[in-house]
């Protein structure tokens, strides 16, 4: 016999909720999560209104169902926000065609804007360009530093006020995991903000910041929105894999182990004793770096150099690579050639004055 | 017993990438548990890395599994027992996108 709903609505319950145990039937729980990602919205004051928020789309459950419900409660609740939908196009032959389509398809069901910026807009070089440059045996590295700053790269290019990402409470606690593993502890700190910086004053925002990703999964479900699954997360040898099988075995145990993990990493205090790095702008690009200059322009310099090794291996080898290079090519690489992203901020291709936000 | 066994949200890469499967269990002398049909579809569906799918005879965490659109863990889990024309779904939330 299906079990009643706990709200006593009269109706049978659908789920049962790992964040509160509760048993709520499809509308019970569609209000209960609608309400919830609003209570975080306004509660941490993400947005100010008259606003414009670019959604980083992948077209996965995680930014469908984002999408999706900003939209809902910017009319519910009339915040007042520009929304449109943010996708990166790698340009891998092949690869994002039919993720790309279901983005498209989110554009047309939920009648919000689309820009798709591709690896050529935003580093000047596609994957596939990079590949045949440097061959299959070292694209991971490109793929997954380029990867982490694309939709920061297009945000600042689109001069947006703010970047929504589709980050659920079962990816932070996996983060909060993985710095601890690693001793990352000036990640460990940051990773569970609700705001964060990448360095240009855009703030980068995770409205699903406390939504389980079983709830996620099934409002899509129940609401029948359509989503894009890519292969498995759980990639052999993958480091990020161990930590998210390990938090999926422990959250079957008990589902509250995501909030608490979540719950620890806002709490722990860094010690001030600790040796933290300091984190400065890359005085190229301008994003959030450790080193002088970030990862993304040491590998970029290196593929417009013609050198696509540059940057694959240790920092301080590359370091010292750069700057035999300042000297013997004098000036920087700053206007050699329209690959060229050293310039930034200032890069303004004029396809982008088309974009109605 | 004819039931409908459905694998989505990345699952049905597992299942040669189709999604719904009309079914006919076999007759048996005791009732058809989801845990009896975990091993069925092992045996007869699954087309490769087992340890995707199940774990600990049961499905690895991070799938849901509902049955008739309601969350199998209102419904005892493995122990539910299956009716004619029940329609079983596997949704992985494994996957990313
Ligand atoms: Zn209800
Ligand atoms: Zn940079």
């Amino acid at each position: 016999m299906p079990s009643k709903c706990s709200a006593k609505c009269g109706r049978n319950a659908v789920l049962k909720r790992p964040k509160t145990g509760d048993s709520l039937c499809k509308e019970c729980f569609f209000e209960a999560f609608e309400n919830e990602v609003h209570f975080t919205v306004t509660k941490a004051k993400l947005f100010k209104p008259n606003t414009t928020v670019a959604i980083g789309a992948s077209g996965g459950k995680d930014s469908t169902v984002l999408a999706y419900v900003l939209k809902l409660l910017n009319e519910k609740y009339d915040y007042k926000l520009k929304l449109f939908l943010l996708s990166i196009d790698e340009g891998i032959t092949g690869y994002r065609d039919d993720s790309l389509d279901t983005v498209k398809q989110n554009r047309d069901d939920y009648d919000i804007p689309l820009k798709i910026l591709s690896y050529k807009d935003l580093y000047g070089w596609t994957m596939d360009e990079i590949v045949a440059e440097i061959g299959r045996k070292n694209n991971c590295t490109f793929c997954g530093v380029f990867r982490r700053q694309a939709l920061d790269r297009g945000a600042n290019l689109l001069k947006v006020d703010y970047l929504a990402t589709g980050h659920n409470a079962d990816d932070i606690a996996e983060t909060v995991l993985m710095n601890i593993l690693r001793g990352d502890v000036a990640r460990l700190s940051r990773c569970t903000s609700i705001i964060t910086d990448s360095g240009d004053g855009i703030p980068r925002v995770k409205p699903l910041k406390y939504c389980y990703e079983k709830e996620i999964v099934m409002y899509a479900y129940f609401r029948k929105l359509v989503y894009f699954s890519t292969e498995c997360v759980f990639a052999p040898n993958a480091y990020r894999g161990h930590a998210r099988i390990l938090l999926k075995d422990l959250e079957k145990i008990d589902p509250a182990v995501i909030m608490n993990i979540i719950h620890s990493g806002e709490t722990m205090k860094v010690s001030e004793h600790s040796k933290m790095p300091t984190l400065t702008k890359c005085t190229r690009c301008g994003y959030v770096s450790s080193q002088e200059i970030c990862k993304a322009c040491v590998l970029l310099e290196g593929l417009n150099k013609g050198l696509p090794r540059l940057g694959i291996g240790k920092s301080s080898k590359v370091k010292r690579i750069l700057e035999e290079n300042e000297k013997l090519k004098g000036a920087s690489c700053n206007g050699e050639d329209n690959k060229c992203l050293c310039s930034g901020n200032d890069l303004k291709p004029s396809k982008f004055n088309d974009l109605k936000i | 017993m004819k039931i409908t066994v459905e694998f989505s949200g990345g699952a049905e890469l597992l299942f040669n990438n189709k999604k719904s499967h009309d079914v006919d269990l076999p007759d048996k002398d005791t009732n058809w548990t989801i845990a009896n049909l975990l091993l069925w579809i092992k045996d007869n569906l699954l087309q490769e890395r087992p340890e995707l799918f199940l774990q600990d005879n049961s499905v690895r965490p991070g799938i849901l599994v509902l049955v008739n659109d309601t969350d199998w863990e209102l419904l005892g889990c493995l122990d539910y027992k299956i009716e004619p024309r029940d329609k079983i779904i596997f949704i992985s939330t494994l996957h990313g996108g």
